[in-house]
């Protein structure tokens, strides 16, 4: 198995090509080839970072280590970030021991030690691949930024290196993928309160103005949990996002000053599904957590949206 | 900033007769929930837990328990749909 030479230096196409991922351009995956790069010009002394093949997540490590020496090994993750691969289990204690078998990385290197990222210990259990491979696995800092400092203090990871946080600017290149994903769902039911809208207690008929109000609340709304309750995701009172999302969806409802109107159920719902939806990009939601929460905004999410669209009927056909 | 979920939902169980003080877990999880004092772990705060399971894989003594699992809600519905467990549905790596 040969090694592959890499450098830190970023295309524009692998720019152009993190742009396209972080909106959901494309359905392609994202891979880089699994096996073993040399960046620099590496000897047997070098360390050995271990990373997905997720290809955004192979480009920020390397651009982060510049004027390095060093190996970087790419498991096979199918293209998902350490992460969510972690999670998967294909970043994990097997792959990884088949990953050093097909490099022969012990015949590479000197040493016996492995960097790997924190969160790949989701899935990799360091005293069995030292148990089986006789590599000594180190876990090294969250984020790529971090490895080289990391690296020049004798890899030692500081507290802060070693946790997770969720920062406004992670929160934010989070965003375009939910913008992406709900915008269809948004639409369809702005079209279905549209097709209700013609029904009026004199007849028939497309009054376009309410039409106007319907596309404009519905998107309000979507904005509230998409954009707007991820952005200001600490400041809003309230642990569970699907009741961040509702008071989001509330205060929208007041600024446009249809809180006596069905507005108000069916934005408050429509902002605290998608809010709830959130969890999944949040760092620090557990699965138990995020099932409590469900239980209870679930129904009262459909009830209200329900109520809203009877109350919104009602108004026109009773006149 | 700290950020913490609900409160008082984590499955995490530590049983501390079976700990052997190696402070792995301290090392592998990314909230800060584990602590090593007087050569055996203890929980600072469960409520920061997500339940990503590093801290079980990594305890050779097994003294760790957590049921794993992504706390998304889109998944969750996906596993109910399918009538699956809850499953992480991102195939392309953007999300989670
Ligand atoms: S990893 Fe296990 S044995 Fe080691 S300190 Fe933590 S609980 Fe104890
Ligand atoms: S499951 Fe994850 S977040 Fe929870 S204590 Fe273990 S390592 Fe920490």
């Amino acid at each position: 198995m040969s090694i592959i030479k890499t450098s830190s230096t970023l295309s524009l196409s692998d720019r152009l090509g993190s742009i396209k991922v972080r909106w959901g351009i494309g359905r392609t995956i994202y891979m880089k080839e699994p096996g073993l790069y040399a960046l620099g010009e590496p000897d047997e002394n070098s360390p050995v970072i271990v990373t997905a093949n997720y290809k955004l997540t192979f480009d920020i490590v390397r651009s982060k280590l510049v004027g390095f020496n060093l190996y970087i090994l790419v498991l096979d993750t199918k293209g998902v970030n350490v992460w969510c691969a972690a999670g998967k289990g294909t970043f994990g204690t097997d792959e990884l021991i088949t990953r050093l078998k097909a490099t022969h990385l012990s015949e590479v290197v000197a040493h016996r030690t492995l960097i790997l990222p924190q969160l790949g210990a989701v899935g990799v259990a360091a005293h069995e691949i030292k148990k089986q491979t006789g590599f000594k696995v180190v876990f090294g800092p969250v984020r790529a930024e971090d490895l080289s400092t990391f690296l020049i203090n004798e890899m030692n990871a500081t507290p802060e290196m070693r946790q997770v946080r969720f920062p406004l600017r992670d929160r934010f290149v989070l965003i375009p993928v939910e913008l992406v994903g709900f915008v269809l769902p948004t639409l369809l039911l702005a079209l279905f309160l549209t097709g209700l809208s013609i029904f009026h207690h004199n007849g028939l008929y497309f009054d376009a103005h309410e039409a106007k109000i319907i596309l404009r609340n519905t998107v309000l709304a979507y904005v509230g949990g998409v954009a707007i309750t991820p952005i200001c995701l600490p400041w809003i009172p309230f642990r569970s996002f699907s009741a961040k999302g509702a008071l989001v969806g509330i205060v929208l409802v007041m600024l446009i000053s249809a809180i006596m109107t069905p507005w108000l159920l069916i934005m408050t719902a429509i902002s605290s599904f998608i809010a709830m939806n959130f969890t999944g990009s949040s760092t620090y939601t557990s699965l138990s957590g995020v099932q409590k929460e469900m239980r209870l905004a679930v129904p009262l999410q459909l009830a209200a949206l329900v109520m809203g669209i009877v109350w919104f009927m009602a108004l026109r056909l009773i006149g | 900033m700290q950020t913490t979920y609900l409160k008082n939902v984590s499955t995490l169980t530590l049983n501390v007769d079976k700990c052997i003080g190696c402070g792995m877990c301290v090392v592998v999880c990314p909230h800060n929930v584990f602590a090593l004092q007087e050569k055996k772990a203890t929980v600072l705060d469960l409520d920061r837990c997500m339940e990503c399971g590093a801290c079980q894989t990594n305890c050779v003594a097994e003294a760790i328990y957590v049921k794993k699992g992504v706390g998304c809600a889109a998944g969750i519905i996906l596993g109910v749909v399918k009538g699956t467990e809850p499953t992480c549905g991102c195939s392309g790596g953007g999300c989670c």
